[in-house]
């Protein structure tokens, strides 16, 4: 069996198990319903008299915030717990495809979450004409995006053996990686770092890239950090499963 | 017979702690072998070992002709393991996680089908095949383990605790299976009781704090026994070479020279 049976092996298992316990849905529904009325009322869609989906977008970082960590928390803390570690790292797997095969699945829910949000981009698109192309970059964005969280979340959740404890530590490491971008924060520091040490710091924020990409302009910057982001933190979470799986 | 586990020098360090301090075993084929200890002795962790969970701190491992280090996915396919306690998912029925592993095995389709039911029938899990992992009494649970265990009939099975929790007519049944399957395989098994050593081992080891105290036959254990001793006999001997109050200085010595 070569290396992408077994990942998709991984994925179903993984995919499935979202949908065993109620906890997914729940937060797949918070999260839809979260995405419509912060869109509508607070984004001021209507009153902005404007249709595009940019307030959807911009709360994006936050809905996320709460939603990938609830996907991610029990990727590896539950196998920790229950001791399926044990088995699925004695059957034919390598460490490599048990992260990208739990990676995946939790991404792939992700994108189902994005996909489900769809019922906006045809509301803007009935109430005006939008520009589509920067609704589908400002999605791929979102995409990307919900994958280095997921990456990050997936990578804390093998620390630990309580998906608690792997939902606060994702959501607190998403939420330095937003806030180190944010412009208050960049002036304050910009007072006493010296320029370049400023920009190193608001290109390492996803807020820098995300918002690039919500202007509608798909640069290979951007989806770089995007994936680089994903990669480095799936590479450090094969090192903490082999380092933490017998504790 | 074909020598299908060949552990040398094993060794295991937990930072500053040695929990296996050296251990070779090497196991051929038709051989059921008894892996019997004190808690805490090691048995666990050289099983983990033998199956690739845990890295030695020192040693090989091979099995079937593959060493473990060199290619651990095609070593993996060699052996079914029922690790302590038996995991499996909760939120899964028997049969589907017999079914994940059957495709982690690389099994599809009616293979796949075929392998699960066969697994189900020799371990008398009809009746639960429908039921939620989480849900089952420890017996079960533990029979679920062995199921995905054999499920590829695999030439080396390494079991810990495999009957810890069933009833004394599971236990029967357990253990004539494995009897069965080691006619052809090379089993380990794990226990701490000394009358499952009797009844389906053909070779006994005996390991304290790490180490080998007695490798023979189960006859050779029992023939350890001071003759004045008649009930109980190998637990007589199990105490004798796992504990310092009862002959335990000359197997200190023994072991230091
Ligand atoms: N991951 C670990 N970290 C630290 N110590 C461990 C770990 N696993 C086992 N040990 C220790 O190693 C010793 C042997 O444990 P184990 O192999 O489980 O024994 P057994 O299965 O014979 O009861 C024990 O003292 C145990 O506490
Ligand atoms: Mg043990």
């Amino acid at each position: 069996m070569n290396s992408t049976a077994r990942i998709a092996t991984i994925f179903r298992r993984e995919f499935a198990a979202y949908f065993t316990s109620p906890l997914a849905g729940i937060f797949l529904v918070i999260y839809l319903f979260m995405s419509a009325v912060l869109t509508f009322q607070m984004g001021g869609l209507y009153e902005r008299g404007q249709a595009d989906l940019r307030p959807f977008f911009q709360v994006q970082p936050w809905l996320d915030l709460f939603l990938v960590p609830a996907l991610s928390m029990r990727l590896w803390a539950e196998d920790r717990r229950t001791g399926t570690i044990e088995l699925l790292l004695t059957l034919p797997f390598s460490v490599r495809d048990l992260v990208l095969g739990k990676f995946l699945a939790a991404w792939a829910f992700a994108c189902v979450a994005l996909a489900l949000t769809a019922p906006l981009w045809i509301t803007v698109a009935w109430l005006g004409s939008p520009d589509h192309g920067t609704i589908l970059v400002g999605y791929i964005a979102s995409a990307l995006m919900a994958g280095a969280f997921l990456a990050i979340g997936a990578f804390l959740s093998a620390f630990t053996k309580n998906q608690v404890i792997a939902f606060v530590l994702s959501g607190v490491a998403c939420f330095l990686l937003m806030v180190i971008g944010f412009p208050m924060l960049l002036d304050f520091v910009s007072g006493w770092l010296p320029r370049t040490a400023v920009e190193a710091i608001a290109a390492m924020s996803v807020m820098t890239h995300f918002e690039s990409m919500m202007r509608g302009v798909l640069d290979g910057r951007d989806v770089l950090y995007f994936v680089s982001v994903t990669a480095a933190f799936l590479f450090l979470n094969g090192i903490v499963v082999e380092w933490k799986k017998a504790e | 017979m074909k020598e299908l586990i060949v552990a040398r020098g094993l060794r295991k360090s937990f930072g500053s702690f040695e929990a296996v301090r050296g251990i070779d075993l090497i196991v051929p084929a038709g051989q059921v072998l008894g892996f019997l200890g004190p808690n805490g002795a090691g048995k666990s962790t050289t099983m983990r070992m033998l199956t690739g969970f845990l890295e030695p701190t020192e040693g090989t491992v091979t099995l079937n002709g593959i060493q473990l280090a060199d290619d651990p996915i095609a070593a993996k396919r060699t052996f079914g393991y029922l690790p302590e306690g038996a995991p499996a998912y909760g939120d899964m029925r028997v049969e589907e996680f017999l079914n994940f592993v059957a495709r982690s095995r690389g099994y599809t389709g009616a293979e796949a089908r075929a392998r699960v039911d066969r697994s189900i029938e020799r371990l008398h899990l009809e009746p639960y095949r429908r039921q939620l992992v989480e849900t089952l009494s420890k017996g079960y649970k533990r029979r679920t383990g062995l199921a995905q265990a054999i499920l590829h009939d695999p030439p080396i099975l390494v079991l810990d605790e495999p009957t810890d929790g069933l009833d004394p007519n599971q236990k029967h049944e357990v253990r004539e299976l494995i009897r069965r399957l080691g006619d052809d395989r090379a089993v380990v098994l794990s226990t701490h009781i000394l009358e499952e050593v009797e009844a389906v081992c053909t070779r006994a080891v005996i390991i304290s704090e790490g180490r080998v105290v007695f490798d023979g036959t189960p006859k050779a254990l029992d023939a350890k026994a001071a003759a004045n001793v008649t009930s109980n006999r190998l637990d007589h001997v199990f105490r004798m070479l796992t504990t310092s109050d009862i002959g335990g200085a000359s197997r200190t010595k023994a072991a230091s020279q």
